[in-house]
């Protein structure tokens, strides 16, 4: 499956999602409350402490801090402009560290982990008639329509663009709709020839 | 056969999940940053939109839900290849969790007609895309620390949403009636 996962065996990858999900949470409000450009550096090497451990190849943080330092040098200016350097200053290390947390634990924690990890979650929920495994199927389900879609979506291109219509917005959009919707009724049917929703 | 009476038929999960994909694949354009706000202008955020408007509010909003936690899961299915965390937490996170109510408020203005007409999905659509603004501002705002920053900042995206707004309410309203029913019902075939 396709994901930003960097496989290895450190710490930050070894520990529970929830865990990581509850430092995540905790970051973001502590990165909202502070409102101190020390305290948000200071809070930012702890992050990148976090990529060391992690050990994150240089090539894979490296394409995550191009990304951030662009994005940081936009708002930094703009905020300048708007707000005066020490608040822009304050903004760009919030967004900074909040962003470079929750990139860290996108980086070191696999989709399929997070999704069992949801079905663990949703387990008491079973008394109220939800079927946590069903999650998995939801997104096995979803990235296969994913799959399909932009199959449909290369045709429908291909079509409009040998009527000479490669310009206009609706001879795209309302055949790949249309045959989005007839994918879902295929679906639909073979769902329920499965018997996939019956309890 | 029997009356389907389960409390999520197929048909309706078919087309939750189909349109959670519908959603991810318009991603496929890229985002632009523009402003400074970092907050990108994408094509994307006129999903949610369409979803509600197309197959109304319960199933249209379950559809954005779906595609938000696989996003939140860490499938890069945010326009350029975003996913994870991080644009939730980011500046764009408000306008993300927007489009989730978008596609609740376009779908419960869009089933209120009859028979979906372009006043009533022009409507639906300009409502749809004011509520991410609704949630996506202040949001920004908290960020800034300056929620009248946020709002300036976030007038670039208007001219983009304009365009899409009408082009959502074209689309829609030729699907409607390419395809009547669908809001209230999938097409069911042969019967």
């Amino acid at each position: 499956m396709i994901s930003a996962h960097v496989p290895g065996t450190s710490v930050v990858h070894r520990a529970p999602v929830g865990a990581k999900l509850l430092v995540l949470f905790a970051l973001a409000v502590t990165v909202f409350v502070l409102e101190r450009a020390p305290a948000l550096g200071a809070l930012f090497g702890v992050v990148a402490l976090g990529y060391a451990l992690a050990r994150i190849p240089a090539s894979r943080w490296l394409r995550t801090a191009r990304a951030l330092l662009l994005l940081a040098v936009f708002v930094f200016a703009l905020q300048w402009w708007l707000l005066g350097a020490g608040t822009a200053l304050v903004i760009c290390l919030r967004l900074l560290t909040a962003l470079a947390a929750a990139n860290l634990f996108t980086l070191t924690t696999p989709v399929d982990e997070v999704v069992s990890a949801v079905e663990r979650w949703a387990s008491p929920l079973r008394r109220f008639g939800v079927r946590p495994e069903s999650v998995g199927l939801l997104v096995g389900l979803t990235m296969q329509a994913v799959t399909a879609l932009s199959g449909i979506a290369r045709e429908v291109r291909e079509a409009a663009k040998a009527r000479g219509a490669e310009r206009s917005v609706t001879a795209f959009a309302v055949p790949f709709l249309v045959r989005t919707l007839r994918h879902a009724d295929e679906l639909g049917e073979a769902l329920a020839a499965r018997g996939a929703t019956e309890r | 056969m029997s009356a389907p009476r389960a409390s999520l038929p197929a048909a309706d999960l078919a087309r939750t999940v189909v349109f959670a994909a519908f959603i991810a694949v318009l991603g496929i354009f890229p985002g632009l940053y523009l402003g400074g706000s970092g907050v990108p202008i994408v094509i994307q955020n006129a999903g949610p939109v369409l979803a509600g408007a197309i197959l109304g509010a319960r199933r249209g909003t379950a559809s954005v839900v779906l595609l938000l936690a696989l996003v939140a899961m860490g499938l890069p299915l945010l326009s350029g290849g975003r996913g994870g965390l991080a644009p939730f937490i980011g500046p764009s996170g408000g306008f993300i969790f927007g489009w989730i109510l978008a596609a609740l408020v376009a779908g419960l203005i869009v089933q209120r007609a009859e028979r979906p007409g372009l006043p009533v999905l022009a409507l639906a659509t300009t409502a749809g895309f004011l509520t991410q603004y609704l949630i996506g501002i202040p949001f920004l705002g908290a960020y800034t620390g300056d929620l009248g920053a946020a709002a300036v900042q976030s007038l670039v995206f208007l001219p983009g949403d304009a365009a899409k707004m009408a082009a959502v309410a074209t689309i829609a309203a030729v699907v409607h009636r390419a395809l009547p029913g669908t809001l209230t019902r999938p097409a069911v075939r042969g019967e």
